[in-house]
């Protein structure tokens, strides 16, 4: 087969760190905060100073088996820690405390939508409990680099696929439900950008049909899904041609540079990655009851892809429009307490998923920094259904209810906003416009339909937009005919 | 059989400097060790479960609760320098 008609495919595997939110740090008191001074939030413990003993934080390991259930994982009644070494200045003891044979949580997956009703399930192979580094800052001018050890021994949770990802998009979309069902569970923030939650990415390429996993490189430096996206397309087309160049995939790590917009291998040293894992003989073994995986079940929130059926079932919208109201749990419920007020929901989807999120994105809020009533978009939905205000005077009130919360009633009164829907002043109104027009009325009684479109739109214009736009244009359209 | 490069590679990895004498003393020593290892392994086991801990304790857990941290001098006292609040070490780079 000649080179060029080859086909290739892509193989990707995840690994996702997460920071767990809690009070305090997984193996010490210090507390679990970011963007303080450095160096403020350490301890013995956590310097890893002679003499000093680690004991774990016992709503780590529940957040963990909430993680693990979460991702339907079977979760291990029998847990321990081990000690991962290497020497780096960001690691104060020169060795991590991880899981290594007895993780938390083993063999899950996760179901990723793709096209249509279709889902594509993406296996977990595993996730585990360990202690987060610290921060290095390297000062080129001082030549010299700097050791921030307040996020040392910050909880992780870091959540292994399988290699089961076909393309940088399934990448994508496996990370986004991911995250979203972490937020769900209220265990981590998931911020990127305070590095809550960190991507590093596993990628082959071998040819279609091929079972066996070609030569993998692990991709690092992917600071955003946007990154990890184009990082892993960068990867996935050098390693073809690699390939087509008749050369080998060299196993290594690379880094993605987001300004240049290419991968690069990494510097190491070699035999770095001999960790040497042994058990951490600083803690003893954990078991997990049954009572506790129970009561954990039983407390578990609705996770982001039952809603969204439960939401199409019950309310009777659309994937598409449930689909984004699910991206924040805070909308999905105000949407519910909006539809036990209103039976438009389609209406209420359309407010929420356009006018809402369009005005969060200009006032750079999330939906939690607003005080929005569910009864005032209702009470808008409402008025604007039985042809009280305009879809125009609609869009005003909102806004001005945003900026201050405020009665939908009192506000249409107050700006005098309410359509005139009155019969003898509209049909006054008519004849007005009309006598005002001529060209376009006599066009109308010659058949050109159009011509009644600008005879409405003059009356909305010297109203401005008060009048019912559907009563105004049935009253000039029975005036003509009359006329005639 | 444990060769001395063997030795000499944990070693780097331990940073523990040797000498060429010390790396050769050390692989007869682990060599011994290792012997003793092989030996323990080939006793019948099957029905025991691994030892993960000698400490016959489990479930030693600590409540979420804060306690205060040192104070950013204390902390950096213990090292032999310090800039901006950090700790200072010889240029990493990557
Ligand atoms: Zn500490």
């Amino acid at each position: 087969m000649n080179d060029h008609q080859k086909q290739f495919e892509t193989v990707i595997g995840l690994e996702v760190h997460v920071q767990l939110d809690t009070q305090t740090k997984i193996f010490c008191g210090c507390p679990n905060v970011f963007g303080k001074a450095p160096n403020t939030q350490t301890c013995p413990v956590c310097l890893g100073l002679p003499g000093t003993l680690p004991v774990l934080n016992q709503q780590v390991l529940l957040h963990a088996i909430k993680i693990g259930l979460a991702l339907n994982c079977n979760i291990n009644t029998f847990i321990k820690f081990d000690r991962k070494n290497y020497y780096y200045p960001d690691l104060p003891k020169g060795y991590q405390i991880s899981q290594f044979d007895y993780p938390i949580a083993q063999n899950g997956h996760l179901d990723i939508p793709i096209k249509g009703e279709e889902v594509k399930r993406i296996r977990i192979n595993r996730a585990h409990i360990e202690e987060d580094a610290g921060k290095l800052i390297h000062d080129d001018a001082g030549n010299c680099s700097l050791v921030d050890y307040n996020r040392t021994g910050t909880p992780l949770i870091e959540i292994v696929t399988e290699a089961d990802l076909r393309s940088p998009q399934e990448a994508y979309d496996y990370l986004q439900l991911l995250k979203l069902t972490l937020k769900y569970l209220y265990v981590s923030d998931c911020d990127m950008e305070k590095g809550s939650l960190r991507c590093d990415a596993n990628i082959s390429i071998r040819e279609k049909g091929e079972t066996q996993l070609g030569t993998k490189t692990e991709l690092k430096n992917l600071n955003s899904f946007k990154a990890v996206k184009a990082g892993l397309e960068f990867e996935s087309e050098r390693q073809k041609q690699v390939v087509l160049a008749g050369n080998r995939v060299i196993q290594e790590t690379r880094l993605w540079d987001e300004n240049k917009g290419i991968t690069f291998a990494m510097r190491s040293k070699e035999g770095s990655h001999d960790y040497r894992y042994f058990p951490e003989p600083d803690l003893v073994p954990f078991t997990v009851e049954e009572k506790t995986i129970q009561e954990i079940k039983e407390a578990m929130p609705e996770l982001p892809s039952e809603k969204q059926k439960r939401l199409i079932s019950q309310y009777q919208i659309s994937k598409y429009d449930a689909n984004i109201l699910i991206q924040d749990k805070d909308i999905a419920l105000f949407f519910e307490q909006c539809a036990e007020l209103c039976p438009h929901t389609k209406k209420i989807c359309n407010w929420l998923n356009g006018q809402l999120l369009q005005e969060l994105n200009t006032r750079k809020n999330t939906f939690r920094d607003i005080d929005l009533k569910p009864q005032a978009l209702t009470d808008i939905i409402l008025n604007t259904e039985n042809g009280i205000i305009s879809n125009l005077a609609a869009k005003d009130i909102f806004k001005l209810i945003l900026d201050t919360p405020q009665s939908v009633a009192a506000l249409i009164e107050k700006k005098g906003l309410a359509q005139v829907s009155d019969d003898a002043e509209l049909t006054k109104l008519a004849d007005e416009i009309i006598e005002q027009n001529t060209k376009a009325a006599n066009e109308f009684q010659q058949g050109k339909q159009n011509a009644l479109g600008f005879l409405i739109g003059q009356a909305m214009r010297k109203t401005q937009g008060k009048a019912n736009p559907k009563l105004i244009g049935d009253i000039i359209k029975r005036r003509l005919i009359d006329a005639q | 059989m444990i060769s001395t490069e063997e030795v000499k590679n944990i070693a780097s990895l331990s940073r523990i400097h040797l000498k060429d004498a010390e790396a050769g003393i050390l692989s007869q020593d682990l060599e011994k060790i290792l012997d003793y290892i092989n030996k323990l392994e080939q006793l019948e086991l099957s029905g025991i479960d691994p030892t993960t801990h000698v400490l016959p304790l489990k479930n030693v857990f600590r409540k979420d609760a804060v306690i205060p941290s040192l104070k950013q001098e204390q902390a950096l006292s213990f090292s032999i320098e310090q800039k901006d609040g950090a700790f200072k070490v010889p240029k990493i780079i990557e």
